[in-house]
């Protein structure tokens, strides 16, 4: 897999692979820049939305302007509200397959290899083009199973009494500013129910895109496992290059029920202006297992903490945490694990890496209620930093409100050492390609848990990021 | 191999952190031949393999040392392996995360092909699979070993084992194997040293083996041996330099060499301190 990291970026230019971008003149909707209760009631218009989103939608907005910006993490500072456009619409129909898609926006897909992964062992394709999804399907039998997979918007027309069951309850509206302003403009994201007791044996795929200058992405993923059910939800995101900043906001609420078994994956490698701000939680119920997998490349500045709430006996969170902060990038990541439920157990393993004066910082929560007995937890986050000029911080929370708990917490800060890097020099590997190496074994045992193909897009995405980056 | 390399040291001069260690040193060594260079610790030995592979904390303040006329002295570590050197490491440096097969495909890659640049395809992964496999079953080990982190978690023996199957593949003109005996059991000795004198028998390699014993040079037979004292050679003579070594220790080039032993004692004592200041 990490095999041969130099033949899959043979041809790869060292600028921001996916920096092309497609002209907006043709979209069929554009908000104005800025965020208003027109603007929000706009959005629920043209959506045609039942008239509980629409008031969701303005409690939320309220909520929004209402709440400070934060000021711990990252520098929000420059990130203006008014410049954004939250909304914007590419094409009025939405494609069931390949051939209905828009020529503009297929050829942006078959850059990013979309229906080529499809052929391959997809279950199903999300593709989130800005603001609405614009191709779906998913295999036949799965659907037949009564799966589905669908972006939100559809879910809210086709579903709407599932949505309206589950949307904002795990992360609610007031949880955060950002959580509030994506409720005030969500759009598009992936909806995903798995009935009980059914096991969805491939990977359920989506890819997003941010593409319009100064546009917001709002995605509003909503996931539910029924109890025993098994699902692999996978997304990676990329975005083009533009001089002036963009805001991704998403939230993700995923309800894992009894017995059931769920991961999520993310690969995102933003463009260098994104702000990428993103609200995820999951609850596990009884005997449920939830594991977050997310790899964050990219973006001017990433604060993301996927969160597992353990609410029945015996279940289980896991959390791995890839983050790469290159010169201009703040990498604000970790995870969240609250054990609310005897006998329950998580895990949070977190890799980052910091060259050219990245900045990556771990921000861990490990919190246990009273009451939950035998609780046991392992945090361990390794620090991998390439030169001076970078910097690496850990910021562990730890509430225990318990006695009856074993927990462990390991944090380590390394450099790529010079022994290591002569020695594989003394070998024939040059400096670049013995660094790619070492950080490639450094974030090895994460990436072996990701899919085939997000793992080479990963190692791809590495060596692109160290190429130049020494010496 | 086609045609013969010859490994030429010249009034080689090298300090550590400002301190002069290697004090003038010369040494050819001419593709097939096998060097013993034995010596106290402190003597300079492995200051001698490090300068030569390019550590950057070992600073070359005088001489040269080429291959065919090119100073390797002035090459990059990576440019030096693709020349033909090789240095069997005391200690090798764990790599968590990549592959003994990982590794090796990209060294090998580049030292075959010394023009190959970087992110360049890697050398078939079918036949270099194939190739490491056979190198293995000669060196005894467990078809696994490929699959495990370089250095990571291995014993002694296997260590060593490792660098002497990096030996194999990578193919050096020239092989510095400094204290590769320290450490093993006598059959781990014997093993290591059998693989070290099937490879040099069939690539001509010229062998240069440091060492404190006797132990390794009856299987690897030297027919040039070398002391090195006070960062000097001292002594230069066949395999009955081993023996009188062996048989008379040190003192008989204490008072042969005085001003040697002189520096070697400076040596020693500056080794002491810093072993004192790190403790």
């Amino acid at each position: 897999m990490a095999t041969d990291l130099n033949q899959q970026v043979a041809g790869i230019k060292e600028d921001y692979k996916f920096g092309f971008h497609d002209s907006d003149a043709n979209y069929a909707f554009k908000s104005g820049r800025g965020l208003s209760k027109a603007v929000v009631e706009e959005i629920s218009e043209i959506k045609n939305e039942p008239t509980w989103m629409r008031e969701f939608r303005l409690k939320a907005l309220d909520t929004f302007q209402k709440k400070p910006t934060p000021r711990w993490g990252g520098d929000l500072s420059t990130l203006d509200y008014d410049q954004i456009r939250y909304f914007m619409r590419a094409t009025d129909r939405q494609g069931r397959s390949w051939d209905d898609v828009p020529a503009e926006i297929k050829n942006t897909f078959d850059k990013i290899g979309i229906p080529q992964a499809e052929r391959k062992f997809l279950a199903g394709v999300g593709a989130q083009y800005d603001s609405e999804v614009v191709y779906h399907s998913l295999r036949e039998d799965l659907a037949k199973k009564g799966v589905i997979f669908c972006d939100t918007d559809t879910a809210l027309r086709e579903h709407p009494d599932l949505v309206r069951e589950y949307i904002g309850t795990i992360i609610p509206i007031a949880d955060n500013k950002f959580a509030a302003l994506n409720s005030a403009v969500w759009s598009g994201g992936s909806f995903v129910y798995v009935p009980a007791g059914v096991s969805v044996d491939v990977p359920l795929q989506a890819y997003f895109r941010i593409n319009a200058e100064s546009m917001g992405q709002f995605e509003r993923t909503l996931i539910i496992l029924e109890e025993g059910a098994h699902a692999h939800y996978v997304e990676g995101c990329t975005a083009p290059t533009y001089s002036s900043e963009s805001l991704h906001s998403a939230v993700v609420e995923v309800i894992v029920k009894k017995g059931a078994r769920f991961r999520y994956t993310t690969i995102q490698n933003w463009a260098n202006n994104v702000y990428n701000l993103v609200t995820k939680r999951a609850v596990a119920h009884e005997d449920a297992i939830m594991e977050w997998v997310d790899g964050n490349l990219g973006s001017k500045l990433t604060m993301k903490y996927p969160a597992v709430h353990m609410v029945g006996k015996g279940a289980r969170g896991e959390i791995l945490s890839i983050a790469f902060a290159a010169a201009g990038q703040h990498q604000d990541t970790g995870g969240k694990v609250v054990h609310a439920a005897p006998h329950t157990s998580s895990r949070i393993i977190s890799k980052s890496i910091s060259k050219n004066g990245g900045r990556s910082s771990f921000r861990g929560l490990l919190k246990v209620t009273d009451g939950a007995k035998d609780a046991r937890s392992n945090v361990v986050c390794d620090a991998l930093i390439l030169d001076p000029a970078s910097r690496s911080d850990t910021y562990p929370y730890i509430e225990i409100d318990e006695d009856d708990v074993k927990i462990g917490h390991e944090a380590s800060v390394s450099k790529i050492g010079e022994e290591q890097l002569f020695y594989l020099m003394s070998r024939g590997l040059s400096e670049v390609e013995a660094s790619a190496l070492i950080v490639g074994g450094f974030i090895e045992p994460l990436v072996k848990e990701l899919p085939m193909e997000y793992a080479v897009e990963m190692n791809k995405l590495i060596q692109l990021q160290m190429e130049g980056s020494v010496g | 191999m086609s045609m013969s390399k010859v490994l030429r040291i010249e009034n080689l001069r090298v300090a550590v952190a400002g301190k002069e260690i290697l004090r003038g040193v010369d040494l050819t060594v001419k593709q097939g031949e096998v060097h013993a260079l034995m010596g106290p610790n402190g003597s300079g030995k492995s200051t001698l393999s490090y300068a030569l592979m390019g550590h950057p904390n070992y600073e070359v303040t005088g001489g040269k040392a080429t291959i065919d006329g090119v100073d390797v002295l002035e090459l990059e570590p990576n440019e030096r392996a693709k020349a033909g050197l090789f240095l069997a490491f005391q200690y090798p440096t764990s790599i968590p995360g990549v592959t003994v097969a990982n590794f090796l495909r990209h060294a090998v890659s580049n030292v075959r092909n010394p023009d190959r640049k970087e992110g360049e395809e890697l050398i078939p992964m079918r036949d270099f699979r194939k190739e490491i496999r056979a190198e293995m079953d000669e060196l005894g080990m467990d078809q696994q070993f490929a699959r495990r982190y370089l250095n990571e978690g291995f014993s002694g023996g296997e260590k060593k084992r490792a660098e002497i199957l990096q030996l194999a593949v990578l193919r050096p003109a020239f092989a510095i194997l400094d204290e590769t005996d320290s450490g093993l059991d006598i059959d781990a000795v014997r093993i290591v040293s059998e693989g070290v004198n099937r490879v040099a028998a069939k690539h001509s390699t010229g062998i240069l083996v440091i060492t404190h014993y006797e132990r390794i040079l009856t299987y690897i037979k030297p027919q040039f041996v070398h002391i090195l004292y006070g960062g000097q050679f001292v002594e230069h003579g066949g395999p009955e330099l081993v023996q009188r070594l062996e048989a008379e220790g040190y003192d008989w080039v204490r008072a042969k060499h005085p001003e040697a032993a002189r520096h070697e004692d400076e040596l020693e004592a500056a080794d002491t301190r810093a072993q004192g200041a790190s403790a």
